[in-house]
This record gives C-alpha cells, structure tokens and sequence, in this order.
C-alpha cells in the first residue's frame, strides 16, 4: 500500500436549490467524484486544476480540515479524520500569527511537536529552520513588516520544523510576485531533496509544477471534476527553471498539460 | 533651502497645533468680551436706589466714595479669569478636608478614578469572558442574544432604584452603575471578534493539536484582541460618562458630584472648574487605556 493513499474520495455540498426544495429530499452538488491517488514515501506529487475544480476541498481533506462524503485518506497504514501533526499545510495566505514574530510562529509549532522539551531546545530547533529559510535578520520581525516571499518562508519553515509525514502545499506561491517566487521555489526544492519529505502540492502554476514534482495528476474542472491522469515527469535533478527549460521534456509536458488546461472540461468529462 | 520637502512636512506639521492655539485664544476672547459688564452707571438712579442696591450687596463703595459691582457677588456666566483664579484656588487646598461634603480637588479625582477603575475593571473582565464564551458557541450565542438585545439599550442609571433598594449601599451602587455601563460593548464586540476569527489561524491551531486551553491564549485571544479592545474602548466611553451622573444622583463624593455641589453653591465658575475636571480626567484616563492598547494590537 503507498504511503499516502487518496480511495475514491467524493465531496457533495447541499446545493443552492436543496435548501428550498421540496421537502425530504436534499439536493446535492458533486464537487469531485471517486478520486484515487497514491503517493509513495518521499515522492512530491502536484495535483493541477483549473480553480473552482475542487483541489483546494481535496486537500483540506487530506488535511483533515473536512470530510470526505465518501471514500477515505490513509496516512501511513491509519485513517485521516482530523488535522494532525503528521499533516502540515502551507497556506496560501501564509495563515501566519500576526502578533507574532517570525521566529515565535515557528517556536509555536516546535513546541506543539515537541511538548517535552525545553524553550532553549525549541528555540534553537525553531533557529534551525529559519537558517535553512534564509530568514536570518528577519526572525523578530512581525508578518506584517515581511514581504510575501518572506512570509511564505516562514510558513515553510514552520511546516519542516514540525517534521510532518507529508507536507501540503495549498497553492503555496500564488501570492507572491513572479521573481521571488522562482527564487523560494528553488530554495523549497533544495529543502525537500535534503529532508526527503512527502509532499502533496496543489496549484494551477504549471512551471512550478514541472519544476517541483516527481509526478503531476490532472484535475477536470468541477461539477463532478475527475482525476483522470497522472504522469512522472522525467526531467533529472537537480533541476533550476534554467536548465529545465531548455528540455525537450518540459516543453512536452508543459504543452500536454496547457492543452488538457484550455480543453479538459469538455473532453475529458465525457469520458465518464 | 537644501530640503525645502522636509521644511514643508515640518511646517505642515505646526499647523494643527496652530490652529488649536488660535481656536482656544479666541474662545476664550469671546469668552472675556461676552461676560465682562460694564462699570456702574450711577447717573440717573436716586440716592435710595442707590442705598437699596448698596444693602442687596449688588454694589460696593470704594475708598474714594465711588459706587462699582460687587466684585464677590455672582451675575450671568463668569468670565475665564475668575474660573483660572477658582482653579488656583482649588488646588493650592487640593487635599484638605472639612467635615463630610468638603474635600480637595485631589481627593474627589481619586474618589471618581477608584470608582471607575472597580466598575471598569470588574465589567471587563466578567466581559471578555463572557463574550469569548459566546463567541466559541453558536448556540450559546443563539440562545442569550435575545437577553443581550434586550438588556443593551437599557441605560445603567435606570438600574439605580432597584441597585439602590438591593445592594443597600450607594458607594457600592456607583460601582454597579459603571460596571453596568461598560458590561455590553465589551461582551458584544468580544464575542464577534471571537466568532470572526480568520478560519486559518484556527485551522493550524487544529493541525498543531493545541489543547482547548492553549488554543483559547495563544490563537483565539490574540487574535480577537483587536476587536476586544475595540470594545473596551467603546466602554470605556460609556462607563466615563455613566460615572457622573451616577455620582450627582447617588451623592457620592466625586468630581461629577462637585459640578453639583457648586450649582447647589449657585457658584457658577465652580461649576466650570468641575466640567473641566471631568474632561481633564477623562482624557488622562483614555491615554492611559490607549497606550495599553497599543500593547496587544497588531497588524496584519
């Protein structure tokens, strides 16, 4: 059995129409339908879609954060039905403390895995992190005084610092401008090939998921969004967005997965 | 001449003390020209109208035998002069004390700060506490709001009478009438700062598995201090100006009662002197609650 392990998972919200339908009967709205996905240890799988299609609700079952209307997520041999220290999340927006500075929100998750330990030992595990980040300087500083770039390395930092079985990138350079996040992208390449984490990435950036997967799945878009490929890409690391782009490779799969992008809700919802 | 953006800023910046200054000097311009009175005019008045003003104490004679108004007696809104000589005249006796009614200015501001920091205070607590507990629970909140719209409005002097008739005391009375005045902004904003927490914040609260505890002084308090604050402010507002009223109908030794003790004097220039204690209190007190707020703000 893989490590991480998506089984038919399906999400249905009550629809607009259910709330005043007749009575008895509540409609429903089919997000994604028997989604499978597997995921080895230490492999980085990128899930793209169009927005709206449902990757983010995926995720956050992945998380924990929601339920699966059916179907189910096995972590490690174990059921995923709520949040967990084995599960990081990079959010989006960042989802950093405000009221704290760079360094207590990653003590903060230090210190929530490793309850035993002491605030020296914390401090110095948390220091650890921020290094690797490159957010030396910048650890007193409050999120609000960092750039988005630098924000999104302390949410990186706090997810390595937990040592998660499997970090979750929810979309996780979307907010940051186009320079810096190549820049963090290469940086959040080097952490992963020296930790060897499992890591699910969410995102409808294709470069970046060329540049960062071992292996990339497709997403139709919703109602009732499939998953209906998933293919390795085959570029040798180390790779940068220099020498990846010159590839015959890059150049085949950024263009499969642009078409199956621009034509992927007509063609492949018909296959069902 | 090199920085002439700087000399700018600088100077736009003297404006508004500026204008200030202008506004208050010529307040207090119309003030004197409005309430000064002319001299006395004996011509036309009998040597018997003149004896009847005389022995009402309306007018004085001086040395010379010339007939003026009595400097002591009052008549109309006294002018600025006679409040700042009232002012000097209360604080160079700010801490005496005569009898029961008769204490110095420095005592009735410490009696009005005691009372309102026990009323404050304790509603704050009692607050937050309660409006975090509302705000973690739907139907909690559900099932009081119709007790807290209803109790809301109600101004905390009408609880007077039955505070009055129940706690049996009226030092204690004022107390509750602070604290009634302060209790719902606090409990309302509170609550919804609570309730609007950003969903991610809770959500890495959840993946951290922090205990309910942790989760409430580490996430859910720091992040609803911005709006709790808010709350207290708000209260503190109401609370400062529940408080003298409070004091003038409970007769409780204070600088809101002063403002009634001299128009029972019929001394209008204390009345003035009083009003601006008041607002000379208030305005310490707000700083003081400001700088504290600053402390657990943030940015986001």
């Amino acid at each position: 059995m893989a490590f991480l392990s998506i089984e038919r998972v399906s999400k249905y919200f009550p629809s607009q129409e259910g709330a005043t339908g007749r009575a008895g009967r509540q409609e429903t709205f089919c997000v994604f339908r028997d989604v499978d996905l597997r995921i080895e240890k230490g492999e980085f799988v990128t899930l793209i879609g169009h927005s709206g299609c449902g990757k983010s609700t995926l995720l956050n079952i992945v998380a924990g954060f929601e339920q699966a209307s059916s179907g189910g997520v096995i972590l490690d041999g174990k059921e995923v039905t709520s949040p967990g220290l084995d599960r990081m999340v990079v959010f989006q927006s960042f989802a950093l403390m405000p009221w704290l500075s760079a360094a207590e929100n990653v003590r903060l998750a230090v210190r929530a895995a490793h309850p035993t330990w002491a605030s020296g030992q914390v401090g110095t595990e948390a220091q650890k992190y921020l290094d690797m980040m490159g957010l030396k300087g910048a650890e007193q500083k409050k999120p609000a005084f960092l750039s988005g770039g630098m924000r999104q390395r302390v949410g990186l930092a706090r997810a390595f610092a937990v040592q998660p079985k499997v970090l979750l990138l929810d979309e996780p350079f979307a907010q940051i401008d186009a320079l810096t996040r190549g820049v963090i992208q290469e940086e959040l390449v080097r952490m992963w090939s020296e930790t060897q984490h499992t890591v699910f990435m969410v995102t409808h950036d294709v470069d970046e998921a060329i540049l960062l997967s071992d292996r990339i799945a497709l997403m139709t878009n919703g109602p009732e969004a499939r998953l209906t490929e998933s293919f390795a890409v085959d570029i040798p690391r180390p790779r940068t967005r220099e020498t990846m782009i010159d590839t015959d490779t890059y150049t085949r799969l950024r263009n499969h997965i642009l078409h199956f992008l621009m034509r992927g809700s007509h063609v492949f919802s018909g296959m069902q | 001449m090199e920085t002439p953006s700087l000399d700018r800023s600088l100077h736009a910046s003297r404006q508004p003390l500026l204008i200030s200054l202008c506004l208050l000097i010529l307040t207090l311009l119309v003030w004197q020209l409005a309430t000064v009175r002319p001299a006395f005019q004996a011509q036309g008045l009998t040597a018997e109208q003149l004896q009847t003003l005389e022995f009402n104490g309306d007018i004085v004679r001086n040395s010379a035998g010339q007939y003026a108004y009595n400097p002591d007696k009052t008549r109309g809104i006294p002018g600025p002069w006679a409040v700042v000589r009232k002012t000097v005249e209360e604080f160079s006796q700010a801490f005496h004390k005569h009898g029961t009614n008769d204490h110095g200015i420095g005592h009735l501001i410490r009696y009005t700060v005691t009372r309102f920091a026990a009323g404050f205070l304790s509603a704050s607590v009692v607050a937050v506490c309660l409006g975090v507990l509302i705000g973690l629970s739907r139907t909690l909140y559900q099932a009081l709001n119709p007790f807290i719209q209803l109790l809301k409005p109600i101004s905390p002097l009408a609880w007077m009478p039955l505070l009055l008739y129940t706690v049996q005391n009226p030092t204690l009375t004022a107390v509750c009438v602070v604290f009634l005045a302060s209790l719902w902004p606090t409990v309302a904003n509170t609550a919804f700062g609570v309730s609007n927490i950003r969903k991610d914040y809770l959500q890495v609260a959840s993946l951290l598995q922090l205990s309910w505890w942790q989760r409430l002084l580490r996430v859910v308090l720091p992040a609803a201090a911005p709006a709790i604050i808010a709350g207290l402010r708000i209260s503190f507002g109401s609370a400062l100006v529940a408080v003298v009223p409070a004091e003038m109908l409970l007769g409780e030794l204070g600088v809101g009662y002063l403002t009634w003790i001299e128009w029972n004097n019929l001394h209008i220039a204390g009345i003035l002197f009083a009003i601006l204690v008041v607002g000379a209190v208030g305005v310490t007190l707000d700083a003081g609650f400001n700088r504290l707020a600053r402390l657990v703000t943030y940015t986001e």
